[in-house]
Formats: structure tokens, C-alpha cells, sequence
């Protein structure tokens, strides 16, 4: 159990120097873009003047490493800066009103919208898909199995959009079962919230789906070979019972693997069905935020990205470790 | 009353490609209530899916093409597949070659061996368990009560391929298939087993098909013995009567494998310089110790078994020879200078008169390049041949491995048969024209004859090239075949070493002692015997008294 402990410390430190360079790539990357908050806001008629205030008022006129730091050193005391969107130009209208906006809390409701939406995707989706990838590996090579196939694949090449407007036409047009839109606000309980949230759910369980199943297909598979698995039939169990009790322990490790990728990809890239939904998630606000060259922001919202990679990868290595019994108990 | 299991002529073919070839040719076998049946053949020969066949199981891409398989009056080839199910494990219980493979390394023990019979709805699974600790007793394991508790990996393989003979007895089948249960195992661990499997199965009366390729091992569990070669039957007989008075002529050879033994040479002039000479060496794998002053020397076409169990040390004393791994302390000598530790030190000279041949032929060999690629290489690299040299070096390499290089030259590994790759190995080691060559464990993954072939090229090879060997191995008829002086190591010390001689006259080291009286032979009341010596109640504490 010791040795766990210490490769799960080791990876946590790995972790974290991953964030520190990937805050790097973020900063460098997003000064490297053409133009400016300042430029982005006053348009094609500035003035010299009004730009260079604005950018004195943002700080922007300090060298980069200067800012970087500054900014590194915020973000690991909790305070990722203010919003230059958000932020208050009076001062350089000369009336200076004192309220702006923190990127925290631009960042919360949205963040946890989208955490919602994951959640309940995930909910859907790794059930479906362990259970589909199960069957499929009992029954290969059968009809069942080969239609799982074609349709999980199918539906991981569509682009995600035609997906959410086919399941908009019959899910909501034709039998208007769901509501098409996804605006939910605070204050709305928590069913009407799952109710808005299916539908975005449900387009991205189609599209997380395939991967899952198939890993999760292969990887038992790939055992059905072992020697153990011919002794657990020579032992008379059920063909599902070989599978799920033999196999499917042995095959954990690519499986969780696989589904701590997709469950990033749901926290980190579901822009367009966000987009075709209006549904308020993170994703839309980081392409704002980057059209007008929110720079807090959109660092925020990259160093949150990565974080949830790095930590839902980690928690993956973690859950890997634990299943196997020769890490957990040691001779 | 019809008998336990009756199979008639038998045919199995198994797919390669596409076309179906053929596995089994009409084979019989009968068994009755209580019998042990040893099957015994070289590997290809099909004992293992015949072995199958009898419990009605086939492996993917193998099918039973004609015949019948009776059990207990039931047709195991028309019978349904939930049919089979409810005979397999709970009335026709399997022991697999390689228990530590063939458990499940996500459950423990005794959750395994409960599942049988608490599916099989025989037991309750707390009874089970205390069946379970019951029959963990009697196999006289270790802390019965706790160790069915364990993890496969935290059980060594001794034990686990007993505890895999408790699970298959966890219903009170009426037949187990032994699959080479012991064939992974070293000598002193397979008493053990041997003691326990024949004891167990005496006590319940269950019937037995023991497959084997060990004529010794056989000899002492089965009441008969069929022979097979090639998926035919070449004779069987009763126990004593196979032994005895075989029949057939393969039999004979099989039976006259062990009577290989070269004429012990002359003592060297001690004043002479040896080829090798390791002194004291001492090495570890990270802060491990593994190998505590290790001397011995190797002369001039002189071969020097070094013999032990598994993790005594052979091995790690080969790659301080080639340098793979620098010992700690001491050093090795060549032809009386010393060597650099690390082989990267070393110069392609030095490099070139040490060679090694490997156990797994299989693995050793780059699956993609051709056999003329695989000893046209260390031509090149050591020798300097190209063109047409190298080839007609490669060529006269061949004739020297008997193989016909025409043939074989454009071969790819996988087109040769195991000796046959093992051949191949010799070649690559002697392009490199070496004065010395580590062979390790060059035989135990052969069959009996295909390994004396190889002992019989080796032997000839030195005789002919004045070659030194240094044989590692754990098998003591491999010894007493082909070396000169024996070093015997355990737990990385050098414990007793002498000529051959010496070596298998008595007194000696009581762990030599161990180690000698533990090799099999061939008739069949030897393993009675020395259990009564040892004293049968605790065969297994007297192995492990005499080790510590």
C-alpha cells in the first residue's frame, strides 16, 4: 500500500509541473495573437492615446514576463485576475466607479453548468457503454456485435452537430418530448435543469459512446485467451459469467483509461453543442472570450482545461493502480 | 457397468490458414472409477487436445472431427453446451500447466476455488471454504487456514499448483486432467506436488489422465501409460509392463534418452591457465544482493554445469561473465587477464569470445530476418566476412548444425521447429568463432529427444572446436550427460562444486543431497520409496529443512 501512496505522490508532483509548463504554453500562446483587448474594443477609429490608457489601465504596457508572473502568482493564490470585458472603463472616462468583475466569478456559474451537463453525460454514457462493450464482446462476432459497431461508429463520425439537430428533429420537433432549448439560470430546480440538460446529454453520449464501448469490447477480448479464462470454462461457469467476473476485472485498466479521456473531452470540448443548444457552458464563453481578447479569461479557462486533463487522467492512473491486485497487495 | 470414460477413435483437426490439418488420428482411450492413465508424448504430440477432448472442451480453431467421447455413459460431443457446463469442474475437474497463469490474478484463492462448487450449487460457500482449508491441509500447504486468503502472486508456484489441485477436487470430481502440472516446476518443489496430486487422488478414488512428457514423473502416478506420437496412438500398457518391456520402437528411444552420458575427461594440469576464471564475484540488482562470492574456473574444451533452483543465481553469474551485468566486487578473467566489468568496456574481441545460446530458442531469434540474416550478422560484425564469404560461411555454419543450408537459408524462425530454432542459436553463437559459450537452459524447453540431439551436437561441437562451455541448468540428467565438473549454487552462493564424479558420489552437500535425490527415475516405485525415507508426513518441511 506504501508503494501506491508513493506513486500516486509522484504523479500528483508530475501533475502539477504539467500545470506550471502548460500556464506557460497558455501565456505565450495567447500573447502571440494578433491585436489586443484594447484594439478589440475601440475598434478601427482609436486613438493612440485611448489605446495606451486602456492598455496602462489593464497593465498590458508591462514587459510579458512581468505579467506572467504576476499573474501566475495571483492564480496560485485563488485570484485569477478581473475580466477586462467586465472591468469598468470609467476611470478612463474619468469617473471611476469601483465595480468589476473577477474572472472567478465570470467563470463559476458557467464552469458549473458544464460540469453539470458532463456529469449527467457521464451518467448515461459509461453505463451504456461498459454494458454495450460487455454484450459485444459475449456475443462476438454476432449480428448483436456488429450492429453495436456500426452504430456506435457511425454516430462517433457524424459531426456533433448534425447529431444534436437529428436528435432536436425527433426528440423535440416531432415528438416534442424534450425542450430543444438548454437556457437554464439560477434558480431553476433541479429537475427542470436535467430536463434541459437531456438532450445536449444525450448527443454527447452518442459521441463519447463509441470510444468507451469499443475499448472496453477490445480489452476483453484481448483476455479471452489467457489461460485463467480457459480454466474459469473448464471450471463450468457461463459464458457471462467468464466475462464479467474473469475477464472484466483483468481488463479494468484500458477501460478506466479511456473513459477519463472522454470525460475531459466533456468537460473541455463540447463548444458546438453548446453552441446549437444555447446552452451556457464554458466552452462558449472561452470562444468570446477569445474574440475580443479576454486574455484573464481565456488563460482561466485553458489553465481549468488542463487541470481537468491532468486530473481526470491522474484519478485514472490512481483507479488503474487500485485494480490491480499485485500493486494493491504487495508479497 | 460401463466405464467412466470411454473415447473411440477419436480424430481431431486443428485450422491453420485455412485448410484444416490434422491433430489426433483415431485415438481410444478407457478409463475406469479410480484410474490413473499417463499420457505421455513429445510436444506436438497432442496430448494436451486429447486431454481436452475428454472433458468434451475443444480449443478455438480446433474441431473433433469423427469419433466418440463418453463420459459416465454421457455423449460429450451431441451433449449441449449448458449440458457440458454442468459436467465441467463439478464432475470433470482440470489442472493447467502453469497455475500461476491459469489463476485469475484479480481474485483471490479461495474465492476461485469456491466458485465451483457454489455454482455448481455442491456446497454452501462457507462450507466450501472449510473444504477448501481442509484440502489445503492435506496437500500439506503452508498455514491452510490463511493461505487460500492470498493473492495468486503472493503464493510461489509450488504451492499454487497445489492449491490448483485443490480446486479441481473442490466438487469431488470424478476425473481431473493433469495438463504437465509439474513441468514448470524445479525438482525439489515437484516431489512436493507429485506426493500430493498421487495422494489425493488415492484418497478420493477419482480417476486421472496424467499428461506428461516426463517418462520418470509418469512412471510414478499412472497405473497405465499410452504413448503417443504425432496424434497416433504408438502403444500402451501397464505401468511396469511399458517400462520394462516397451514395445515399439519409439517408445525404446524415448526410453533410451537418459542413457546419454559422455565418458568423464582426464583432470586438468592444474598449472594450466583456464579459459574463464570467475573470481568472487559478487553482484546485485539495485541495493539486492544476488551472488556472494562466486568462484570457479572453466578450462579448455571442458563443459562446467552450474546447477541450481530457480533464483539461485545461475543465471545472474552468466551475465557477470558477459558483462551485462558488473559485479559489485571480484572479476572475471580471460584466458588470464581480466576483463573490463561492463561489456561496454569491452572490445570486440573480448565481446567475440564469449557467446550465449538462450533457453527460449522462440524469443531469441528476430522473428523477421532470415535464417541467413540471423548468422550472416555476427559474420559480418566480428568476422568481417561480406559477399560471397559471408555466404559460404553461413552455409558451412549450417552444415556444421546439421542442417542442410540450401533449405534453410531463406527460412524465417517461425518456418523451424523448436530444436530446430535451438540449432539455429548454436550457429549465431559459433559465426562469432568463440572459445567460450554460456548455454542457458539450452534444453528444458525441448523434448527429451530433440534435447539429446542438441547435447549430442554440443558435444561434438567442443570435441571437434575445443570449445569451453559453461551449461547452466536444473536438470540433473542434463549434467550427468554432458559435463565435466558441476558448481552447485544456491541463494547466489556456490555451495558445493568438483568434477562430475565426485558430484554423484556420496558424501556430499545435503543440498545436493536434496537437489539429486529429487530427479525423478524411471522406476516406478521411487517416489514411494523416498518418501518413506524422508518420512511422508513431512516431505515438505524436510525439503525445507535441508535447505535453510
Amino acid at each position: 500500500m506504501q508503494s501506491v501512496i508513493r506513486i500516486i505522490l509522484q504523479r500528483l508532483a508530475l501533475g502539477l509541473l504539467t500545470l506550471f509548463v502548460v500556464s506557460i504554453v497558455i501565456f505565450t500562446a495567447v500573447n502571440m495573437l494578433p491585436g489586443d483587448f484594447a484594439e478589440a474594443i475601440l475598434g478601427q477609429g482609436a486613438t493612440p492615446e485611448a489605446v495606451a490608457s486602456i492598455r496602462r489601465d489593464l497593465g498590458l504596457d508591462q514587459p510579458p514576463i512581468t505579467r506572467y508572473f504576476q499573474w501566475l502568482g495571483g492564480a496560485l493564490q485563488g485570484d485569477l485576475g478581473n475580466s477586462f470585458a467586465q472591468a469598468n472603463f470609467a476611470s478612463f472616462a474619468g469617473a471611476d466607479t469601483g465595480v468589476s468583475t473577477t474572472v472567478a466569478q465570470q467563470i463559476a456559474p458557467r464552469f458549473e453548468n458544464t460540469m453539470f451537463l458532463a456529469a449527467v453525460t457521464a451518467f448515461i454514457a459509461v453505463p451504456v457503454s461498459l454494458t454495450l462493450g460487455i454484450l459485444a464482446a459475449l456475443f462476438r462476432n454476432s449480428v448483436f456485435d456488429r450492429a453495436t459497431n456500426v452504430t456506435t461508429l457511425t454516430s462517433i463520425s457524424s459531426p456533433e452537430f448534425f447529431l444534436a439537430y437529428v436528435l432536436i428533429l425527433f426528440l423535440a420537433v416531432l415528438n416534442p418530448v424534450l425542450p430543444s432549448l438548454s437556457n437554464i439560470f439560477d434558480g431553476m430546480s433541479f429537475g427542470e435543469r436535467l430536463e434541459k440538460t437531456l438532450l445536449p446529454a444525450l448527443t454527447l453520449t452518442l459521441v463519447v459512446t463509441a470510444h468507451m464501448m469499443r475499448m472496453t469490447r477490445a480489452a476483453i477480448i484481448n483476455l479471452l485467451a489467457s489461460p485463467y479464462i480457459e480454466m474459469a470454462r473448464l471450471k463450468g461457469m457461463s459464458p457471462m459469467r467468464v466475462i464479467v467476473k474473469h475477464a472484466l476485472p483483468n481488463a479494468l485498466a484500458p477501460i478506466i483509461n479511456v473513459i477519463a479521456l472522454n470525460l475531459a473531452y466533456l468537460i473541455t470540448g463540447v463548444v458546438v453543442v453548446e453552441v446549437v443548444f444555447v446552452y451556457p457552458g464554458i466552452g462558449q464563453l472561452f470562444v468570446d472570450s477569445v474574440k475580443i481578447r479576454d486574455i484573464p479569461v481565456v488563460q482561466a479557462c485553458c489553465l481549468i482545461f488542463a487541470a481537468a486533463y491532468i486530473l481526470l487522467n491522474l484519478l485514472a492512473d490512481i483507479l488503474s493502480i487500485l485494480s490491480n491486485p499485485r500493486l494493491r497487495h504487495p508479497k | 457397468m460401463s466405464r467412466l470414460v470411454e473415447i473411440r477413435d477419436l480424430w481431431i483437426e486443428g485450422r491453420s490458414d485455412e485448410t484444416w490439418s490434422p491433430i489426433i488420428n483415431g485415438v481410444s482411450l478407457s478409463l475406469d472409477q479410480g484410474e490413473v492413465l499417463g499420457l505421455i508424448g513429445e510436444s506436438g504430440a497432442g496430448k494436451s487436445t486429447l486431454g481436452l477432448a475428454a472433458m468434451g472442451f475443444t480449443r478455438d480453431g480446433v474441431r473433433i472431427s469423427k469419433g466418440a467421447v463418453e463420459f459416465d455413459g454421457i455423449d460429450l460431443i451431441s451433449a449441449s453446451a449448458a449440458k457440458k457446463r454442468e459436467l465441467l469442474g463439478k464432475r470433470i475437474a482440470y489442472v493447467a500447466q502453469s497455475a500461476a497463469a491459469s489463476f485469475n490474478p484479480a481474485h483471490k484463492l479461495i474465492d476461485q476455488h469456491t466458485e465451483g462448487p457454489v455454482q455448481h450449487g455442491v456446497m454452501s460457500r462457507a462450507e466450501s471454504v472449510e473444504d477448501a482449508i481442509e484440502l489445503y491441509r492435506r496437500l500439506r500447504l503452508p498455514n491452510p487456514e490463511e493461505i487460500g486468503f492470498r493473492y495468486p502472486h503472493q503464493v510461489s508456484g509450488g504451492q499454487l499448483q497445489r492449491a490448483m489441485t485443490a480446486m479441481a477436487m473442490s466438487c469431488r470430481p470424478d476425473l481431473i486432467i493433469f495438463d504437465e502440472p509439474t513441468t514448470a516446476l524445479d525438482v525439489t518443489t515437484q516431489i512436493e506436488v507429485l506426493a500430493s496430486i498421487r495422494d489425493i487422488v488415492d484418497q478420493f478414488n477419482t480417476a486421472a489422465i496424467y499428461i506428461t512428457h516426463d517418462l520418470a514423473v509418469v512412471a510414478q502416478m499412472a497405473d497405465k501409460i499410452k504413448v503417443l506420437l504425432k496424434g497416433d496412438e504408438v502403444e500402451e500398457a501397464d505401468t511396469r509392463t511399458m517400462l520394462s518391456q516397451p514395445k515399439e520402437d519409439y517408445t525404446k528411444s524415448l526410453w533410451a534418452v537418459r542413457a546419454f552420458e559422455r565418458p568423464q575427461k582426464p583432470a586438468v594440469h592444474t598449472s594450466a591457465t583456464p579459459v574463464v576464471s570467475v573470481q568472487n564475484v559478487s553482484a546485485a540488482y539495485g541495493k539486492i544482493p544476488v551472488l556472494h562470492d562466486v568462484s570457479f574456473d572453466i578450462h579448455e574444451g571442458r563443459t562446467v554445469a552450474v546447477v541450481g533452483e530457480s533464483g539461485s543465481g545461475k543465471s545472474t553469474t552468466a551475465r557477470c561473465i558477459t558483462g551485462l551485468l558488473p559485479p559489485t566486487q571480484g572479476v572475471i578473467q580471460f584466458d588470464g587477464q581480466s576483463l573490463p566489468a561492463s561489456y561496454k568496456q569491452r572490445n570486440k574481441d573480448q565481446l567475440r569470445q564469449a557467446q550465449m545460446i538462450y533457453q527460449m530458442a522462440d524469443t531469441a531469434l528476430n522473428p523477421r530476418k532470415t535464417i541467413g540474416e540471423i548468422i550472416g550478422r555476427p559474420v559480418q560484425f566480428y568476422m568481417g566476412l561480406t559477399g560471397k564469404q559471408k555466404r559460404r560461411r553461413v552455409e558451412e555454419l549450417l552444415e556444421e548444425i546439421e542442417l542442410p543450408a540450401a533449405e534453410y537459408l531463406n527460412r524465417l524462425p517461425s518456418e523451424l521447429s523448436g530444436g530446430q530454432k535451438q540449432r539455429i542459436g548454436i550457429a549465431r553463437a559459433l559465426a562469432a568463432e568463440p572459445k567460450f559459450i554460456i548455454c542457458d537452459e539450452v534444453t528444458s524447453a525441448l523434448d527429451q529427444l530433440v534435447a539429446e540431439g542438441i547435447l549430442k551436437l554440443l558435444a561434438r561441437l567442443q570435441d571437434d572446436l575445443k570449445l569451453s562451455y559453461m551449461f547452466i541448468t536444473h536438470d540433473l540428467a542434463t549434467v550427468k550427460a554432458i559435463a565435466d565438473e558441476v558448481v552447485v549454487m544456491k541463494e547466489g552462493e556456490v555451495v558445493e562444486q568438483g568434477p562430475k564424479r565426485e558430484m554423484f558420489i556420496p558424501p556430499h552437500h545435503p543440498y545436493t543431497d536434496l537437489l539429486l535425490s529429487s530427479v525423478p527415475e524411471m522406476d516406478p516405485d521411487w517416489l514411494t520409496n523416498l518418501l518413506d525415507e524422508r518420512g511422508v508426513d513431512n516431505i515438505g518441511d524436510a525439503a525445507v529443512d535441508k535447505m535453510s
